[in-house]
């Protein structure tokens, strides 16, 4: 016998409803994935359902990798298409099959840029492998970052994001990606001035993703050397479309190459007392990386 | 799920819910497989079948129809199976016995069913009609078997005129769910709404015989599909929430029937309801619960439904959760179940045809013009296509999508009143 926690009857406890008014015996059953943290010391990540999502629907992929003497950082964060079918499995599977696919090539030796390109064609594969046919094809949004200790590489399809958080204040902050949207590819594409194509009704809709439904899985693929110190955040839109600004992203979070968990934790924190609307996803990783120390 | 009682219970539902929202549907797919295998092998319940003959005036003419009605009643004494108890009675403005003399059943046997023949064969007609009283007379021959599956057959030519709309609804309350009864009305002289209230307080069927030929295979098939039945008097048991409301619980194929005002509570915060007995066969219950508003995120059992069988220890046959969920994602709580959706469009047209034909009745032609043109277009949405058949007899159709008719103007009384007696028949969902 135990007491309901709705009604404060005493319930047998049988099949988990209470006997008198009916509601769950237990509060909702937390999902593995409503908050999942990853906490390397060098990087930190995190995702979380939000506070209107039924599940969480992104997925991150952390992993430390070494070739030779040069140690790095690579992470995958993904959001899956919410009017798609399964798109929690679909960002789970991009995550997972991307980053392993990101430390493999790096710990052969290849170029970052060569690796993402890698992964992101193995993602792409592993997610359209999900579909049971044209019209049942999850799918979902894709960014990855590498952090070598001399270069940052992103690669994305779709609209989540990274951006690069200078810590010195007179170095500039700024977003590394440009959202695959349709307002931006009717913009760039010379169709219609920017301005017009924010009248379009579906500005904000995606033009790539990964699932078997998409007709081109060519990432986007950015490389640099920063000359200063700092950190690279990949996030989904749950972060972004609170704070889109790099400058407010950087001022939020002074010590992310410090403390680049504590860093990941503030900005979940805002996103959820801004509203937590969507869920939200965030990796943030110092730069210079020195990797993971294994042990 | 309880495979080894035969039966199955299958929910479909929604269970999502705007936060803030109250009503609970589903769909309950109610499927017994396996109860007597084999043909020809007798289950092992027993059975008890009454004949209900209308021997008032009116079914001396034309000839053909006591005729007919004779020689059908023979041939579904001829049906019973062996060992099966029987008895028919004659109707006028009283009942009485045509067989046996004595107000009790016998056991059908080739001797029995030769009586029971001679029997029917001198039956005479004569006075009016009161059906309260031959029901009465019905149930009680069936008193003594109440384990039993107890089936009657009921044939009527006319109205109801010889006791008062009162007096017959109180003898309806008296006998609700204590027998099946199936009601077959002959000819166009009788009241399909009379026959409803008896076929649905006694969850049976209703339909119009309009050729006196027909007869015979009819009651055959009706002998032929009560003989089938083996568990008698099973029972939907819905158990609600507190403060929660059970709105209605309708079955819903293979006709739409309102079980709601049938519930009787039968524990605390549990309603039980009639369905009669089964044979393999499989129908659908559409079960609404008006439940207290929950907040987003909290999840609820809105409804427990078990089918149950009768007596001191009844045993649950198969059980399942009916249940609720808030959420503000919108793309959760704005999808309609395909099965509710189905069922719910299948209860608009049975009742836009009563609406249409109770407009019609009283000179509305108007109304009655967009009721059935609702039904078009509904019967057609729907896949039904026996209803679609029998409004294409009632109106001419400009067009089915929108439901522009037009209505005819010589219509048979017969098929008016086939559209009456059949518009509750439903069909299942194309695709499941």
């Amino acid at each position: 016998m135990l007491t309901c926690p709705s009604c404060e009857i005493l319930v047998h406890e049988d099949d988990g409803f209470c006997e008198g008014c009916g509601y769950q015996l237990l509060p909702r059953r937390s999902q593995p994935r409503d908050h999942v943290e990853v906490d390397l010391g060098s990087v930190g990540g995190i995702t979380n359902r939000g506070l209107h999502h039924y599940r969480n629907e992104d997925a991150l992929g952390v992993v430390g990798y070494t070739f030779g003497f040069r140690r790095g950082i690579a992470a995958v964060v993904c959001d899956g298409i919410s009017n798609s079918p399964r798109p929690d499995v679909a960002a789970q599977t991009a995550a997972d099959v991307g980053s392993e696919v990101l430390v493999q090539h790096l710990e052969a030796g290849f170029r970052p840029d060569f690796a993402t390109q890698a992964a992101v064609a193995s993602a792409g594969r592993a997610v359209a492998a999900l579909a049971t046919s044209a019209d049942d094809a999850p799918a979902c949004t894709y960014v990855s970052a590498v952090v070598a200790p001399d270069s940052v590489t992103v690669g994305w399809l779709g609209d989540s994001r990274a951006y690069w958080l200078a810590t010195n204040e007179s170095a500039r902050s700024m977003v590394l990606t440009e959202d695959d949207t349709l307002l931006n590819h009717l913009s760039e594409s010379g169709e219609m001035t920017r301005e017009e194509a924010q009248r379009q009704p579906q500005a904000g809709a995606l033009v790539k993703w990964l699932g078997a439904d998409a007709t081109d899985i060519q990432p986007r693929i950015v490389s640099f050397g920063p000359g200063t110190p700092g950190a690279v955040l990949i996030c989904s839109d749950g972060l972004w479309n609170y704070l889109p600004q790099a400058e407010t992203l950087a001022a939020a979070v002074p010590d992310a190459a410090k403390a680049p968990m504590a860093a990941a934790r503030t900005l979940v924190n805002i996103a959820l007392d801004a509203g937590g609307h969507d869920n939200v996803t965030v990796v943030v990783i110092p730069f210079p990386s020195e990797g993971v120390h294994r042990r | 799920m309880n495979a080894e009682s035969g039966f199955t219970l299958k929910v479909s539902q929604n269970k999502f819910l705007v936060g803030g929202a109250r009503e609970v549907n589903a769909v309950v797919t109610v499927e017994s497989t396996g109860l007597d295998d084999g043909p020809g092998q007798a289950p092992a319940t027993e059975a008890v079948e009454v004949i209900i003959l209308d021997t008032s005036a009116s079914m001396e003419w034309p000839i053909l129809k006591i005729v007919a009605a004779r020689q059908a009643a023979m041939k579904a004494v001829d049906n019973l199976r062996d060992g099966v108890s029987f008895a028919v009675i004659a109707g006028n403005h009283l009942a009485s016995m045509v067989y046996p003399r004595g107000e009790h059943t016998v056991e059908a046997n080739w001797s029995t069913k030769i009586e029971a023949k001679a029997a029917l064969g001198g039956l005479i007609t004569s006075g009016g009609t009161a059906m309260g009283t031959w029901l009465q007379l019905a149930d009680r021959l069936f008193a003594p078997h109440k384990d039993a599956i107890r089936h009657a057959i009921l044939l009527t030519d006319g109205k109801n005129e010889h006791e008062t709309p009162e007096q017959f609804g109180e003898t309806l309350a008296k006998v609700a769910g204590r027998f099946v009864c199936d009601c077959r009305g002959i000819g166009t002289d009788w009241e399909p709404d009379e026959l409803r209230r008896v076929s649905s307080a006694l969850l049976g069927t209703v339909d119009i015989i309009p050729d006196p030929n027909d007869l015979e295979a009819d009651f055959r098939a009706m002998t032929e599909h009560a003989m089938n039945k083996s568990v008698a008097d099973v029972g939907l048991r819905i158990w609600r929430p507190q403060a929660a409301r059970l709105k209605f619980v309708k079955q819903v194929l293979p006709t739409v029937e309102d079980l709601t005002h049938l519930g009787v509570e039968s524990g605390r915060l549990i309603r039980d309801f009639p369905t009669g007995s089964w044979g393999n066969e499989s129908r659908d219950y559409h079960i609404c619960i008006e439940v207290p508003p929950g907040e987003v995120g909290q999840e609820m059992r809105a409804g427990w439904v078990r089918l149950v069988t009768s007596g001191d220890a009844p045993e649950v046959l198969a059980s399942a959760n009916i249940l609720a969920e808030w959420t503000d994602e919108e793309r959760f709580y704005t999808q309609i179940d395909a099965q509710v959706a189905h069922y719910t469009g299948q209860q608009e047209l049975a009742n836009v045809i009563q609406a249409g034909l109770h407009a019609k009745r009283a000179g509305d032609l108007d109304t009655a013009t967009t009721r059935f043109g609702r039904a078009v277009a509904l019967a057609r949405q729907t896949g039904n296509e026996a209803t679609a058949a029998l409004l294409d007899k009632v109106v001419d159709v400009i067009d089915y999508e929108s439901g522009t008719v037009r209505l005819k103007s010589m219509v048979e009384k017969v098929d008016e009143m086939s559209l009456d007696t059949r518009s509750t028949r439903t069909v299942r969902t194309r695709k499941e």
